[in-house]
């Protein structure tokens, strides 16, 4: 029985151990089970209200996409910069590259808009990455449907490509 | 003068082609299907104008879109039920890299053809800007309906039996 008990324990010592060698890169949570529903709401910003920042002299956010390429080089908000899935190591990494410079107080907006909101894999660690990285003024652009409903279909101005 | 009024005018309206034209690409229904031909993900050719004819039903998806993965079984276990009456299902991954879409194609093997997408093609049909996209299009070539999102996938298979039945 002991030799079972030490074998359960190291068993589980390793699987901890490979978990955090595999978030260690980066430091971020574990991607897979952060839906955007945990995003809480006050970190979220409304289309409209985007849209009015974006049209007011004052200064404007970084606007980061952190979904799809193929769907971010068909259309995305003018200015916003590609930043990789938040779903995946690769896609967390770019947008790590992209903040590592910024200073922690920085307007950041994410999006994605690939899924309903409440199926989007890639807000909610994109959200949860730039938190553990220490940025204090993140929203979330909350897209119930998704871009091209939310947004295309509705008007707002895109910009395309690269 | 007037020539430089028409050439401002002009100007102004490309821009606002230019900001606004995802928007204005959006309407694919009731028109001939846009051709196109891509290798699939088992090597083979895929050219849609091929399928003239037939039911097809052509998919956008990607692996990390939840309600996609939720759509694929019943979309294979169609192929199979209607397939000899005409219908043929394609799909089109548009997802940023092809080794997630291949893994999972070998794995489930859903019995019709995947090739990848990409902002072209997704252009071409009106602006794949959230998944799932469904496009019914029917024997003629003519695409019969865009489906956008999780769908009711009993109607949507009625929707497909009218279209085998024309």
């Amino acid at each position: 029985m002991p030799s079972i008990r030490l074998f359960i324990c190291a068993c589980a010592f390793l699987a901890l151990i490979a978990g955090q060698s595999a978030n260690a890169q980066f430091g971020q949570p574990e991607s897979g089970a952060v839906s955007a529903l945990t995003i809480p709401q006050e970190k979220t910003i409304q289309i409209d209200t985007l849209n009015q920042l974006l049209k007011s002299g004052g200064e404007k956010p970084v606007i980061l996409q952190v979904g799809s390429h193929v769907m971010f080089t068909q259309a995305h908000i003018p200015g916003a910069l590609y930043a990789g899935p938040g779903s995946d190591a690769e896609g967390q990494h770019l947008l790590h590259m992209r903040v590592v410079n910024l200073q922690k107080n920085t307007m950041i907006v994410i999006y994605c808009g690939c899924c309903p909101w409440n199926r989007c894999p890639n807000v909610g660690p994109a959200y949860a990455h730039l938190m553990h990285m220490g940025f204090t003024n993140v929203k979330v652009l909350y897209i119930g449907n998704n871009f091209g409903a939310d947004w295309v279909g509705k008007g707002y101005a895109v910009e395309k490509g690269e | 003068m007037p020539w430089r009024r028409a050439s401002k005018v002009a100007a102004i309206a490309v821009v606002v082609a230019c900001t606004f034209g995802v928007r204005a690409q959006q309407g694919v229904t009731g028109k001939p299907a846009p051709n196109f031909s891509r290798v699939a993900l088992d090597g083979k050719t895929v050219r849609l104008g091929d399928y003239r004819g037939r039911v097809v039903l052509l998919n956008f998806w990607a692996t990390w879109c939840a309600p996609c993965q939720a759509e694929l079984p019943h979309f294979a276990k169609w192929q199979r039920k209607y397939g000899a009456q005409g219908l043929q299902v394609i799909a089109v991954s548009m997802d940023d890299a092809p080794a997630a879409p291949y893994a999972l194609v070998r794995k489930i093997r859903p019995g019709y053809p995947v090739v990848m997408g990409d902002d072209a093609l997704g252009t071409l049909y009106g602006g794949i800007l959230g998944l799932p996209v469904t496009f019914l299009i029917a024997r003629d070539g003519s695409v019969v309906e865009r489906v956008e999102g999780e769908t009711d996938l009993i109607t949507l298979e009625m929707r497909v039996a009218k279209l085998l039945a024309r």
